[in-house]
């Protein structure tokens, strides 16, 4: 079974997050920022990522430029989630390494599909 | 229409599908419900949502959410045809158009524009294969309210989302607000018509490839006959149709066969024979004389010139 790590400061999200993978048949993970997604990571990589970007402590940018700088942090799939709906923020954010991007709001097709998109279904 | 029945059938796709459709979607009732009212000879849509509530026709809720979503199109729908077209139909046809140098493609069903810019979004990726070709593609719908969504080419947060990679929409959009847009250079790709398919459509002139999904289904066995035999007469022998992934051309009479290998698309009767010939070939032998002048009279003959 694969595993879909949730990086999101928002519990709400998170649960909705869970929910959708789960009836995907996916693992899930939770993770609170950045920063905890990162320690995470150390000890145990993902398939994926589901990426929210502003966050305390660790936001999600921060966090992929270190995630990719991770031994086995190039291969798993980043799907960032967020409300930085700006062209220049998805521009950003593929540059620094993300495989799809989605903007918040989002429901369970376009979750569906970004991770289809990525190969992931 | 009735106001009341419009109202009821909403509230009843609401509760069982999700469904939320506002006074602005009342055409797609129209245009996709009423039909089924009429072929099951029912009074009008309140005797339809008079069955739908008494839950007892599992069948026709289906059908009647089914034409209710099935507008909802969306960039790249089902993947699998566009896939095809661009890793198996397009480098055979660019291939055996190398002396006329022409293409043409028609979208049949264009709704508002997603699967004529998606096929846009390809023949641009393809560019370099046919630099200094006449690439045409025509999309037409009976609509013009979808016509005109889709000659703006502007599209929301939400539908930009959907089957588009974010790949894709840097490259092909920009943003507006909340709305995005294709950029020029795709929509300059893309001849937007209105047309009635149970008109004659023969004035398009010949495809190379004909997208007709998710439409036929509306229609009657006839209906649907004799709109795949005129596109017949329009599309190349050695063509391709798209059809939706539920639809079939069994049983009505074209010579259209499911492409043998690719079973997504379909091509003409006579184009697909080539690819029996190896199976002659595998029976006998492979290097087979008899297999071999089987086969070859059948290539020529699927290679026509595009006019």
């Amino acid at each position: 079974m694969k595993q879909v790590l949730v990086v999101d400061d928002s519990p709400v999200v998170r649960k909705i997050a869970r929910r959708i993978l789960t009836d995907m048949e996916f693992d899930v993970a939770e993770a609170e920022d950045g920063s905890e997604a990162l320690r995470y990571c150390t000890e145990k990589m993902p398939d994926a990522i589901l990426l929210d970007w502003d966050m305390p402590v660790m936001d999600g940018l921060e966090f992929l430029q270190a995630f990719r700088k991770l031994p086995d942090g190039k291969d798993p799939k980043v799907v960032f989630c967020t409300a930085q709906n700006h062209q220049q923020s998805i521009m950003r954010a593929m540059t620094a390494g993300a495989d799809e991007y989605i903007m918040k709001p989002f429901d369970e097709l376009i979750l569906r599909d970004k991770l289809e998109q990525v190969g992931l279904v | 229409m009735q106001q009341q029945s419009f109202d009821a059938l909403c509230a009843y796709l609401k509760r069982t599908s999700g469904l939320i459709l506002d006074q602005s979607k009342q055409y797609l009732i129209e245009s996709r419900v009423l039909p089924i009212v009429k072929r099951e000879k029912l009074g009008g849509l309140a005797d339809l949502v008079m069955i739908l509530e008494r839950g007892q026709n599992a069948d026709l809720a289906k059908e009647v959410v089914e034409a209710m979503t099935i507008n909802e199109t969306y960039f790249f729908r089902d993947r699998t045809p566009f896939d095809k077209f661009r890793d198996v139909v397009l480098p055979k046809l660019i291939e055996a158009r190398s002396k006329e140098r022409t293409l043409r493609v028609w979208c049949a069903a264009s709704s508002t524009g997603q699967e004529p810019y998606s096929l846009a979004m390809i023949l641009d990726e393809l560019s370099n294969k046919t630099a200094g070709w006449r690439v045409e593609l025509v999309a037409t719908d009976l609509a013009e309210a979808q016509l005109k969504k889709a000659r703006s080419a502007i599209y929301t947060q939400f539908e930009v989302q959907r089957g588009l990679s974010t790949a894709h929409l840097l490259r092909f959009f920009t943003q507006h607000g909340d709305s995005w847009q294709a950029i020029e250079a795709l929509r300059k790709k893309v001849q937007f018509r209105q047309l009635n398919l149970l008109s004659d459509f023969s004035s398009l002139g010949r495809f190379d490839v004909i997208f007709c999904r998710n439409v036929l289904i509306y229609f009657d066995v006839a209906t649907k006959s004799d709109i795949l035999k005129r596109m017949g007469r329009i599309l190349a022998p050695d063509g391709a149709l798209f059809l939706g992934a539920s639809e079939s051309v069994i049983g009505l009479g074209t010579d259209f066969v499911p492409d043998q290998v690719h079973r997504s698309f379909h091509t003409r009767a006579s184009a697909a024979a080539p690819a029996a010939a190896p199976a002659v070939a595998r029976v006998g032998s492979a290097a087979s004389p008899v297999a071999a002048k089987l086969g070859k009279p059948t290539i020529v003959a699927s290679r026509p010139l595009a006019s």
